[in-house]
């Protein structure tokens, strides 16, 4: 490997592909740069300037996600002049919304005094609902940066609510722009867009209209993708207890037939968010409204919870042993009456292979007749 | 799909047809629409102006029940000009010679005077289509709910064999299956004609397999009936009993009011289900079962990935998995099923499943594998007939033109199209436990033109009958642009006005699907 492709970062050389950012060589070989506004999968923009390193020879500091590597480049990741142009972008951007986790004096591992500190300091009823789950926080802490010294500015605009799904909070929002690299390059949904300049800078649905009158369709990708809590999930948080342990399953979704792979996450023996599952085929983190948002059929309250028998013409509960062995004893009786073949089994595209798998066996190996059919015509 | 999701991206051109995909198989429709971003081409060929054609460099709009027609009209453009590929004919296919005279009646004036697209259209899409490096067909149901289903996809692989687009990256014919696992049901053998993996019952090799596999003897040799055909028979009461596993029949099968008599004639219905729905609400037994996110197990998607399903919460109440009431009832019946995990079921089916049988839960625990996968060290499949077709060569179908079951005429002058919308799913018995997904998509509608509707004198939002020769229906219309003048589109996701009350429940005879696309009604004022 000649020095034609290799490239240095903080004194190691690394071999790089001709299309690679620095940003790429770096996350390829573990080398830590933070990132706001860069989207996997997206043309870089370059926005925030979060990710700056030092090149030598280079006027101004660069940032590395729109920067591709060159040979026989060098680069410093985090000298002292990078820490400080990091400090003063992130501090900006704590003060043009309201940040209220106050990156102040606080003991990381006392969360709950924390909590009540925070409250009470900030006068805020509402604590940021991503608090411990924010992009912005965690800069903020790696580089301790705080807001004390700088006047926190007001919010613009008001904070949209009118959909079912998703809450925009323009308060919280540090105009990344990756909610709307989400929507344009990757669902290409082309729903959102920046609007208004300077100061008045915002995220615009349409003709700034609300997301639901726009041609928004609900797929929560700007939601998985926004880096603070300027797009959060209506119902996690109405649901989601704060601070509270979850649990992360992954699985397959259970509407179509493309199979996206989701994070079911779980509180309670309940489910309070899903998230696409971003290192998996096929959807990438990419879902669907009905995916990310269409769960509350499993913890309805009309879910069937007991077996019920027919009796005088009405759907009555039973115990399992009596409606088992009474749908046995039917089977029997008809098979015995009138054969095998004026019998049949409806088994489900929606069951898994072990059960339709089950389904099929049972119908072949005990009513002994092929009449078994499911809904992958209708 | 003979090709995978991803691979779409790749092809230069892709045509799309019979597939609401952005509403039907959102996910899968981003792979589409960043082609497009990236300037490939795209075709699509669908009666209603949906989301996708501001996606589409190429829109044709054929009348519904005409897709055999417009494909022989691009087949007789491509080899007309000489650009059908010669070397993947003579290598990998037989029986081109014998459709050349069908194909040579499809002239592209024919086409235009039978499908409504014109004439330019046809061989400009050919000439897109046939020059492409590499062209993906997808389709849906709007290709596969006819009467002429199974020729429709024939068609369709023709046209990608004459072209040699098939068995690379980047091309193929790909069906989008609409349901979770309709797939796994199929590969499965929940299909009358099939053990798992498609080996048919009327096989004696494999009848002596299953029965000595499953440890029994007196297996039937002849091949079952089809869920439609079912319900025919009951109507005229010669079908006794069915048990039925998370299904909803009562609201998607076709001809309703037909489909109920027949139902209700039953001896004796089990429905086995998370939900009442309307078909349980008539049963003689429910069983309360468990839903995805409360089991182990696998799923097998549209491009023929095996992948996990995994436990996040309990079940309510004393709802059991499945497969442990379908076994409960097996072993009360004599014949002992039993098993200790859902695991332990997949290691059966591998064992007589040979596109299953290199799979195990181990190796798709991160990620999952395609089929056919026949050893253990095997890595899948993602592309078929990369070398060869499952018979061996590719075989031409000879096919020509054929209307639907039922067309318009005075008295029912309109075509009636079903289908779903993006913030529901089926019989709508999960969807619609969303108060946001209701919100979003309330109640149903008649999608009608603006021209039908001013001549109709009935306006967006007025409540309509819609009456077909077999049943009839109330809701709201809704006037649209994306509606073609004579073709009404109707969700059939809402049991209050269940669209399926009016379909016709004539069949395909072959792969026995109803024509859901196409048959004929009326619209009236409601008083």
């Amino acid at each position: 490997m000649g020095k034609a492709n290799t490239i240095t970062i903080d004194n190691k050389p690394f071999a790089f592909e001709p299309s690679e950012t620095i940003l790429e060589v770096a996350q390829r070989n573990n080398i830590f740069i933070p990132t706001l506004c860069h989207l996997k999968g997206t043309t870089p923009t370059g926005a925030c300037r979060v990710c700056v390193v030092e090149v030598k020879g280079a006027r101004d500091l660069v940032p590395s996600c729109a920067t591709p590597a060159a040979s026989g480049m060098i680069v410093r990741s985090e000298s002292p002049e990078v820490i400080k142009a990091r400090r003063n972008i992130i501090q900006l951007m704590l003060a043009s919304g309201n940040h209220n986790c106050a990156i102040r004096k606080f003991e990381p591992d006392d969360w709950t005094s924390f909590h009540l500190n925070v409250l009470k300091e900030d006068n805020y009823n509402e604590l940021c609902p991503v608090w411990g789950d924010c992009r912005l926080q965690d800069l903020a802490y790696r580089y301790q940066v705080t807001t004390k010294s700088l006047p926190v500015s007001l919010a613009n605009y008001p904070m949209e609510r009118v959909n079912p799904f998703i809450i925009r909070d323009f308060s919280r929002c540090i105009l990344c722009g990756r909610c709307v690299q989400a929507c344009r390059e990757i669902q290409v949904n082309n729903a959102i867009d920046f609007g208004y300049r300077g100061a008045k800078a915002k995220i615009v649905a349409g003709a700034d209209v609300a997301l639901k009158d726009s041609d928004c369709v609900f797929c929560g990708e700007c939601v998985q993708v926004c880096p603070v809590g300027a797009l959060v999930p209506k119902e996690t948080f109405k649901h989601k207890k704060r601070f509270e342990k979850t649990d992360k399953v992954r699985t397959t979704c259970s509407y179509c037939g493309v199979g996206c792979q989701m994070d079911l996450i779980v509180q309670d023996n309940k489910i309070v968010e899903v998230k696409g599952a971003e290192d998996a085929e096929p959807n990438h983190g990419s879902l669907c409204v009905k995916g990310r948002y269409g769960y509350d059929f499993v913890s309805s309250p009309e879910r069937l919870t007991t077996p019920l028998i027919r009796k005088n013409g009405k759907l009555e509960e039973s115990s399992w042993d009596e409606a088992l062995q009474l749908v046995a004893e039917r089977f029997i009786e008809i098979k015995t009456k009138y054969g095998s073949d004026l019998m049949g089994v409806l088994t489900s595209a929606r069951v898994t292979n072990e059960e339709n798998y089950i389904a099929q066996k049972f119908t072949r190996a005990v009513l002994k007749t092929n009449n078994i059919d499911h809904c992958a015509r209708l | 799909m003979t090709n995978t999701i991803a691979d779409i991206e790749t092809a230069d051109v892709i045509l799309v047809t019979g597939s609401n995909t952005t509403e039907n198989h959102p996910v899968l429709s981003t792979f589409i629409k960043r082609a497009a971003l990236k300037g490939k081409t795209i075709i699509l060929v669908d009666p209603r102006k949906i989301k996708l054609t501001e996606h589409a460099k190429k829109w044709l709009r054929p009348n519904p029940g005409t897709d055999i027609a417009w494909i022989n009209g691009l087949m007789n453009v491509i080899i007309q000009e000489n650009l059908h590929n010669k070397e993947f004919i003579n290598n990998r296919t037989e029986g081109f010679e014998q459709i050349l005279d069908t194909i040579k009646k499809y002239t592209p004036a024919y086409v235009e005077d039978i499908t409504g697209i014109p004439a330019d259209d046809i061989i400009e899409t050919a000439r897109l289509f046939a020059k492409a490096g590499t062209a993906s067909i997808c389709y849906c149901m709007g290709i596969t709910q006819h009467t002429c289903g199974t020729d429709n996809v024939k068609s369709l692989a023709n046209l990608s064999m004459l072209c040699g687009h098939l068995g690379k990256p980047g091309g193929g014919v790909n069906p989008l299956r609409g349901q979770n696992n309709v797939q796994g049901a199929c590969d499965m053998g929940g299909l009358p004609n099939v053990f798992t993996a498609y080996q048919k019952v009327d096989d004696p090799a494999f009848i002596r397999k299953y029965e000595t596999a499953w440890n029994i003897s007196g297996l039937s040799p002849k091949p079952g009936l089809a869920v439609t055909e079912m319900i025919h028979k009951a109507e005229k009461g010669d079908f006794k009993s069915l048990y039925i596993i998370g299904e909803n029949p009562l609201i998607s099968d076709p001809d309703l009011n037909h489909a109920e008599k027949g139902f209700n004639n039953l001896e004796f219905l089990v429905v086995q289900d998370i939900f009442l729905t309307e078909t349980a609400q008539i049963a003689d037994v429910v069983f309360p079962s468990f839903c995805f996110a409360e089991k182990e197990g696998t799923f097998s998607n549209t491009e023929r990935r095996v992948q996990r399903v995994r436990k996040a919460v309990e079940a309510p109440g004393f709802a059991r998995e499945d497969w442990k009431i379908t076994c409960e009832i097996a072993t009360r019946m004599g014949i002992k099923m039993h098993y200790d995990s859902a695991e332990e079921i997949f290691e059966e089916i591998r064992k007589i499943t040979p596109s299953y049988a290199g799979i195990t839960w181990g190796r798709i625990d991160k990620g999952g594998i395609h089929w056919p996968c026949p050893t253990v060290d095997h890595p899948g499949t993602p592309i078929l007939h990369t070398t060869q077709f499952t018979r061996g060569k590719g075989l031409f179908h000879v096919i020509d033109h054929q209307p639907p079951a039922e067309v318009t005429d005075a008295d029912y002058p309109y075509v009636l199209t079903t289908g779903r919308v993006l913030y529901h799913y089926h019989t709508g018995s999960m969807t619609m436990k969303s108060d946001g997904l209701n919100q979003m998509s309330p109640e149903c509608f008649v999608e009608i033109s603006p021209n039908d509707a001013a001549k109709l004198d009935i306006g967006d939002g007025e409540m309509v009958n819609v009456f077909s020769r077999r049943g009839k229906i109330k809701a709201k219309l809704a006037v649209s642009s994306k509606a073609v003048d004579g073709t009404i589109f109707i969700p059939f996701h809402f049991a209050k006005a269940a669209a399926n009350r009016l379909t016709n429940s004539k069949i395909d005879p072959v792969a026995k699907i109803p024509e859901f696309k196409v048959c004929a009604i009326t619209i009236k004022k409601a008083a």
